[in-house]
């Protein structure tokens, strides 16, 4: 398919590798988006399109990572637009919406045609002058301002949610057109927790850096380091060493577990079935704290850096992580399996916030909201890098598309998680755990993958000719699945929205970065 | 319904004793404050201050550092040639006022007073409050809301988090306040009957942490509001931020564990 297919014209390269960014075939913009699309029929998956400086300040050079999950490739070709527009893509291939409005936003380069052109982070472009979304007087569009998608009738009312929101959690707004109590529409505006981490990056990596991966999301600390770290090892060229490789596996898979039981008690909260909120709300902290007796911080601060891990363990250690992790098992299980068994919670888990699999196909979703719609995509089977090349996770899916698919999921990757973690510990190789690190490759580009706990990260390095990071772009799972979370709400009643919300559980700064 | 009950029973009792006993044991690796031996540190050395990513570590007369901006990463203890810098297990970090975070390795910490007067006589044994998240990574969100699971069970002190500000005494701030939530943020404030009180956690509600100057964020909440309690960490730990609360409302003596 990809040989003859959309690809064929892109460059071939594998997770966490570089390339020169010379031999990146350059195509005219409409042969690209026109690729694109073919690849999508083809199969493939859009990773990455974005933006990037060109040396003509009128230019900017557009690039686009596809993801070939059945061949374990990636395929990479670029564009340079002139002038202040483009065809919009996005009629033909829905996945790449969200993009095309993050390129007019950060570029001010106006996609044509886009059924949805509003801002994404709500900041001025990138490059002075060129603006889609000025407010009147030429300044920066202001946040939370747009014209928000309406439902007009006599019946028919709006509800509007934050950004402050009435729990402990991100800031976000969210614009409901209800029909009583049945949602019609669900529109999400974010951007609140824009703090410019991809500017920040250019000319690194500096001092600062790594601890901005770390804080992308500090739910994925792990993941998002992990993919982080996979771009510079791709440009030095650089070999972890295997047990750096096997304590990588076992604190992204713990990060997986801490979120994974985590929500399991939290969906049970939203459904107001408080034992297994209640006790999955302590095993998170059980998981959270093995991560803690591996580097000292709950998230896994300091623990992936560059060339290898921050921290090794001792064979006393590993014993008490394999007790812990022993009793923390029993304990979710006995916690989680009550959800189950239990009328009241599958009742509301079952057939609430369906996403039909053609949809998540079509927006392109990632992660285990995927797998939950019953498509088998997951960066450690399909691009396995480090330690999951040679131990391999089973790739967890389940066909329901809706809250009940989502948190079952969850469990079979807890289950499977656990008993990966349980072998890596009893079988850690020796050696040491950290590589020298040479000078990155000047005028390369290389693109990591990593799955974290809420789907495929996407981490792609542009250096210039001194080797520094010219363009650094950060693909949250949650960019993709956004709109996910606004299709599953279609149709559904508004009280239930905590409940799907959750059930995504979607990052707001992985989002807004 | 049995099994519920028999999983009840499995499952024990599991909140923590703390403040009346010892607290939790903390990890082995657990970075509380950090301490410089300035006995060690070379004549005209500064690795620790240049590795610092939040700039954090002051040279200028005896070493100082800064609190309310370290990351609590480990990269000023990797820079260091002689070994001088370590971080102790204490977890005890919270200060009233922000210029008490920036401290002489052999100084004391001002660890939090309780609130006075007629604060103290309000809040003391029922404080509500309403947390703003606001441009950080949700880490200390997260750690915030440790607290409310059964083994810290935060309500036992009269400490909760509500849904409204219109409910609360006061804002529990996290993260670097980006401008794109400056005005919900002083909307969210104003919206606090007086009187009120504002608690700043984590690096970068106190200083902007990570993002401190970036073009984006106002480098944290200490210049918009008047903070009453700083608790720093990148995230602080659990136990951190609880210590923190119980100082402001008198419910642990100063210089207790």
């Amino acid at each position: 398919m990809s040989a003859g297919g959309g690809a064929g014209r892109f460059a071939a390269l594998g997770n966490g590798r570089a390339l020169a960014r010379a031999d990146v075939p350059q195509l005219s913009l409409p042969d690209l988006l026109g690729a694109v699309a073919q690849a999508v029929d083809d199969g493939l998956r859009v990773a990455a399109l974005f933006g990037a400086a060109d040396p003509d300040p009128e230019a900017v050079a557009i690039h686009a990572v596809l993801a070939d999950d059945s061949r374990a490739r990636l395929h990479l070709a670029r564009a340079r637009v002139q002038g202040g527009e483009f065809e919009s893509l996005t009629p033909r291939c829905p996945q790449v919406h969200l993009f095309e409005r993050e390129i007019a936003e950060q570029f001010g380069l106006r996609p044509v045609g886009h059924p949805w052109l509003k801002p994404v982070r709500y900041h001025r472009s990138y490059r002075a002058g060129h603006e889609v979304f000025a407010g009147p007087g030429g300044e920066g569009p202001a946040i939370g301002v747009t014209d928000f998608y309406r439902v007009e009738g006599e019946e028919v009312h709006e509800v509007a949610v934050g950004p402050v929101h009435a729990g402990v959690i991100e800031p976000g707004h969210f614009r409901f057109q209800c029909h009583g109590e049945n949602v019609f529409h669900l529109e999400i505006s974010l951007g609140y927790q824009h703090r410019g981490v991809e500017q920040a990056l250019r000319g690194g990596p500096g001092k600062r850096a790594v601890h901005h991966a770390e804080t992308l999301a500090g739910d994925t600390t792990v993941g998002h380091t992990t993919a982080y770290c996979q771009v510079l090892e791709g440009l030095a060229r650089c070999q972890k060493t295997p047990r750096a490789q096997a304590l990588r596996g076992i604190a992204l898979e713990l990060e997986r577990l801490a979120n994974h039981v985590g929500d399991l008690g939290a969906l049970a909260n939203d459904v107001a079935f408080l034992p297994t909120a209640a006790y999955c709300g302590r095993l998170r902290g059980d998981f959270l704290n093995m991560t803690a007796a591996l580097c000292g911080s709950r998230f896994g601060r300091g623990m992936i850096r560059p060339g290898g891990v921050g921290f090794d363990v001792e064979s006393a250690q590993v014993r008490e992580l394999l007790m812990r992790l022993d009793a923390a098992e029993q304990d979710t299980a006995n916690a989680v399996e009550l959800l189950w068994n239990t009328a009241s919670v599958m009742a509301r888990f079952e057939d609430t916030g369906r996403v039909p699999r053609d949809v998540a196909e079509a927006l392109g979703l990632v992660g285990l909201s995927a797998r939950a719609c019953g498509i088998a995509r997951d960066v450690r089977h399909d691009h396995p890098s480090g330690i999951f090349r040679f131990a391999h996770i089973p790739v967890s899916t389940w066909g329901s598309g809706d809250v009940f698919g989502r948190a079952y999921v969850r469990w079979l990757e807890v289950q499977r998680s656990i008993d990966f973690v349980r072998e890596q510990l009893r079988s850690l190789p020796p050696g040491d755990v950290q590589s020298p690190l040479a000078a990155l490759a000047p005028g390369c580009v290389a693109v990591a993958l990593a799955e974290g706990w809420r789907g495929e990260l996407c981490h792609v390095a542009l250096t210039d000719a001194s080797g520094r990071f010219e363009r650094y772009k950060v693909v949250d799972p949650s960019f993709h699945n956004w709109t996910g979370l606004a299709y599953a709400l279609r149709g559904q009643q508004i009280s239930d929205f905590p409940l799907c919300n959750k059930s995504f559980n979607l990052s707001y700064c992985g989002h807004d970065l | 319904m049995i099994e519920v009950i028999r999983a009840r029973l499995r499952q024990g009792y599991r909140t923590m004793a703390y403040p009346d006993a010892a607290p939790p044991p903390l990890p082995e690796r657990f970075r509380g404050r950090p301490r410089i031996d300035a006995s060690k540190c070379p004549d005209g050395c500064a690795r620790c201050a240049e590795a610092c990513p939040t700039g954090a570590i002051d040279l200028r007369d005896g070493p100082r550092i800064d609190l309310g901006r370290c990351l609590f990463c480990t990269d000023c203890a990797k820079a260091c040639p002689e070994g001088a810098l370590h971080y102790s297990p204490d977890h005890r970090l919270s200060v009233r006022r922000r210029e008490d975070l920036v401290v002489a390795s052999d100084e004391e910490l001002a660890l939090a007073s309780a609130l006075e007067g007629r604060l103290r006589k309000l809040f003391g044994r029922s404080l509500k409050l309403r947390q703003v998240s606001a441009g950080g990574c949700n880490a200390c969100e997260l750690d915030v809301n440790v607290l409310n699971t059964v083994g810290w069970d935060l309500s036992r002190f009269g400490i909760q988090l509500v849904a409204s500000p219109r409910h609360a005494d006061g804002l529990l701030i996290t993260g670097a306040i980006p401008r794109n939530m400056t005005l919900a943020l002083r909307k969210t404030w104003e919206a606090v009957p007086e009187p009120k009180i504002a608690i700043a956690v984590g690096a970068c509600a106190i200083s902007g942490g990570p993002y401190i100057d970036h073009p984006e964020v106002e480098n944290g909440a200490t210049g918009s509001l008047p903070i009453d309690l700083y608790i720093p960490g990148c995230p602080p730990h659990p136990l951190t931020i609880l210590d923190g609360l119980l100082r402001l409302v008198g419910r642990l003596e100063e210089g207790a564990r």
